[in-house]
């Protein structure tokens, strides 16, 4: 393949670069209305049991919700300016602003790895000896369902991206990725965005709203 | 459809002999090879459905559940609803025909993303053994629409190994509708405008709308009820405060719009059957054409009229009930237009148009008893009855299958370079009309008469109307059976076709049959409009 590979199926590469970003784009929709699904869930139970939520929310470790906040909209920063790195040919600062982002995303797991270690030692995870106060107990098993569910498969797409990300390392080390070819950092970048807005929402539903009530 | 004077040989390259081996197929990223593989799987897969079918009818034969116990009974039922459903109708057009005939009818190479393709095949494949292996391993007996608390609190068999299965096929689904989506956006010929794609693309647009917009709902919603089997979680159990019928809401909400997946690609296809066999232009192209985006759009929004016994509020029920009328309109546009293009227009009788002729009348039937479902006093009286399964039948079997078998016909000369045996195809198009009218006809007298679905066992004064019905799936059976004879027959003996027997307009027909690996010689550039059939016999000449 040679380092500025145009598939067969194309006529130029403009051709080439507005496919695979629609594509992606196309494929955030899905993944979009694939979180739809956990939305609509918890809005529900969020309305029909607003103080248990409130309850159960209270347990999560907010401090940790908020450094992870700013630890993934610095990787989104990183990863701007990793593609606009790619788009002026600096490679090295292309391969370091990916490792920069890399290792964002790898603080953000461990937060994360803390924060469910700590559930687990607190006996909030439904189905496995799950301890609440009494008044709270039973609609609570649904919050942490939800907050497991929604922030596990969060953290799914967040080990998916870093996977991503070390190909683009791999291909920018390489030297397969020129300011003609750089759409393939172009539209990772976007697949992390996503991930990042994702959780931006995920953020003040599971951890903030209705704390004032306690 | 005069059949033109064969003048063409077959080329010296085209797909089919541009390697021979095992991983010239397997490792393919030629959009029509993988639309063959996806033809295997997907015969298999309808096979293995239409066995299950086999011992339901073979079980309701007599009023006595004596064929097998009613446990055994629900999981053929299930089994035979999954496979059918989920590994061929909803794959079966997009995939088979969609795969071979999209970048062909806009004149490009491939589709946007070959390897991407290739990808869904081995998903599919791999989703549909999966549940292959849940059935051998001793089935799962929740119905197709694994109806929460049953699904993950009572049932004790295989829920999760099928689920598991479907969830991964989904992905194939999704990523097929990309694929599509993106290619007809970007690699359409120089002059092959919006309006000048042939009806067919605008259906395979929107059922891939649908695709994208859809499955990963389903998709969500099965991994919540494999999280909740598997590690207790609460989310749909009542006994932690949790509702059944939310997971109603989230699995009707992909499985009504499933329902257009199945038959977009289907209404497409008849276009195409339909302008070539009157030799003329669809009345009302445009029409036809937005309406397919008009059904997809409403297919989102009519899933509450499976739940109204289920416990929904009067006013979601009657908005629901309004929106689903709806959907006739856009049904109906088409139909009409079907039609009017027939009138007064010499019509023919080769094999595709009796498929489409079958489609039109038996469609009909299907949509207007959907109207019966949608009027709430109806629903009532028939929901859960034999009158819903003679209804989607109508649109699944009498609709989808009818067009898959069309469409498989007249693009046939095309996918071979052969031509087909037209005596035993008229017969056995001729033996699948009369046993499917046979088969569910009845169905719609027993459920009217209260014969509920999903039992083993039933009152003998129901014994006739189910005799005829199982008679009737024994000739449906065989005229299923016939094509698959001789289509593979004339693989090898076949007459050649040449690039167009039928006199087509349409990309397709201007390559060679079968077409060259990058389906054209050189980019065509498109002059004309859809379907302008006075110059059909200038087809040939227009990219010389």
């Amino acid at each position: 393949m040679p380092d500025t590979a145009l598939a067969h199926q194309f006529e130029d590469l403009d051709q080439q670069r507005e496919v695979a970003t629609l594509g992606m784009w196309v494929f955030l929709v899905t993944e979009l209305l694939f979180f739809g699904g956990l939305f609509l869930t918890y809005s529900v139970y969020r309305g029909w049991y607003p103080e248990d939520f409130a309850a159960a929310s209270h347990e999560l470790i907010v401090w940790a919700g908020t450094l992870n906040t700013v630890v993934l909209i610095t990787s989104s920063l990183t990863m701007v300016l990793a593609v606009h790195a790619a788009e002026g040919g600096h490679r090295r600062a292309l391969i370091l602003f990916l490792l920069a982002t890399m290792a964002l995303g790898c603080v953000f797991l461990s937060v994360k790895a803390f924060e469910y270690r700590t559930e687990y030692l607190e006996h909030h995870i439904p189905g496995w000896g799950f301890q609440f106060k009494a008044d709270h107990f039973l609609h609570a098993q649904i919050f942490f369902s939800l907050y497991f569910v929604m922030t596990g498969l969060h953290a799914l797409h967040m080990i998916n991206g870093l996977g991503v990300m070390a190909v683009m390392v791999w291909l920018s080390y390489r030297g397969t990725i020129t300011p003609a070819y750089s759409n393939p950092i172009e539209i990772s970048g976007l697949y992390w965005h996503f991930v990042d807005i994702i959780w931006i929402f995920l953020f003040p539903l599971l951890y903030l709203i209705g704390r004032h009530v306690h | 459809m005069a059949h033109m004077p064969h003048t063409a040989a077959t080329p010296a390259h085209h797909y089919l002999n541009d390697g021979y081996g095992i991983r010239s197929w397997l490792l393919t990223r030629d959009h029509k090879r993988i639309a063959l593989l996806y033809l295997a799987g997907i015969t298999f897969f309808f096979f293995v459905g239409g066995a299950f079918a086999v011992l339901i009818r073979l079980e309701l034969a007599t009023p006595a559940g004596d064929l097998v116990s009613d446990e055994t009974y629900n999981k053929l039922f299930t089994m035979h609803g999954v496979m059918m459903i989920f590994f061929f109708l909803i794959p079966a057009i997009p995939a088979v025909l969609g795969n071979f005939l999209v970048p062909i009818m806009i004149g490009a190479k491939d589709l946007a993303f070959p390897k991407l393709n290739l990808a869904s095949w081995y998903i599919y494949m791999i989703g549909g053994l999966f549940t292959l292996y849940a059935l051998v391993n001793g089935g799962v007996d929740t119905g197709w629409t694994f109806y929460t608390p049953f699904s993950t609190v009572s049932s004790t068999t295989n829920v999760i190994p099928t689920a598991l299965g479907i969830f991964i096929t989904g992905f194939s689904s999704i990523l097929t509708g990309l694929n599509f989506i993106v290619t007809l956006h970007k690699m359409r010929a120089p002059g092959m405008t919006w309006f000048r794609m042939p009806l067919f693309l605008w259906s395979m647009y929107a059922t891939s709308l649908i695709n994208v917009l859809a499955t990963p709902v389903l998709a969500i919603t099965l991994a919540l009820i494999a999280v909740e089997r598997l590690a207790h979680f609460g989310f749909f159990d009542p006994r932690v405060g949790g509702d059944p019928v939310l997971f109603q809401h989230l699995f009707w909400f992909y499985s009504h719009p499933a329902v257009y997946i199945m038959v977009l690609p289907a209404m497409g296809v008849i276009s195409e059957l339909v302008a070539a066999g009157c030799r003329r232009t669809i009345y009302g192209y445009r029409f036809v054409a937005f309406a397919s985006l008009a059904i997809a759009v409403l297919s989102f929004l009519v899933w509450g009229h499976h739940m109204f016994v289920a416990g929904e509020s009067v006013y979601s029920a009657l908005i629901f009930a309004i929106l689903s009328f709806l959907v006739a309109i856009p049904s109906a546009v088409k139909v009409f237009n079907w039609t009017a293009t027939m009138y007064r227009g010499s019509v023919s009788w080769e094999t595709p148009m009796l498929y489409a002729y079958g489609f039109i009348g038996l469609f009909t039937i299907g949509g207007l008893t959907g109207l019966f479902l949608a009027s709430l006093g109806v629903d009532v009286h028939v929901t859960d009855t034999y009158f819903i399964v003679a209804h989607f039948h109508y649109i699944m079997v009498g609709g989808t299958i009818m067009a898959y078998l069309g469409g498989l016909h007249f693009w046939w000369p095309k996918i071979s370079g052969r031509l087909y045996n037209e005596a035993l195809a008229k017969i056995s198009a001729g033996i699948i009309f009369i046993g499917f009218n046979l088969t569910f006809f009845p169905q719609f007298v027993l459920g009217y008469l209260g014969m509920p679905r999903r039992y083993h066992a039933y009152p003998p004064e129901f014994q006739v109307l189910n005799v005829l019905s199982s008679a009737g799936a024994s000739i449906l059976g065989v005229g299923y059976l016939i094509p698959m004879v001789y289509l593979m027959w004339s693989l090898r003996y076949g007459r050649l076709a040449g690039s167009n027997p039928w006199g087509a307009v349409g990309l397709e027909w201007m390559t060679t049959s079968p077409p060259p690996t990058e389906n054209f010689e050189k980019v065509p550039v498109v002059t004309w409009e859809p379907y302008d059939y006075p110059a059909a016999h200038v087809a040939e000449q227009r990219l010389a």
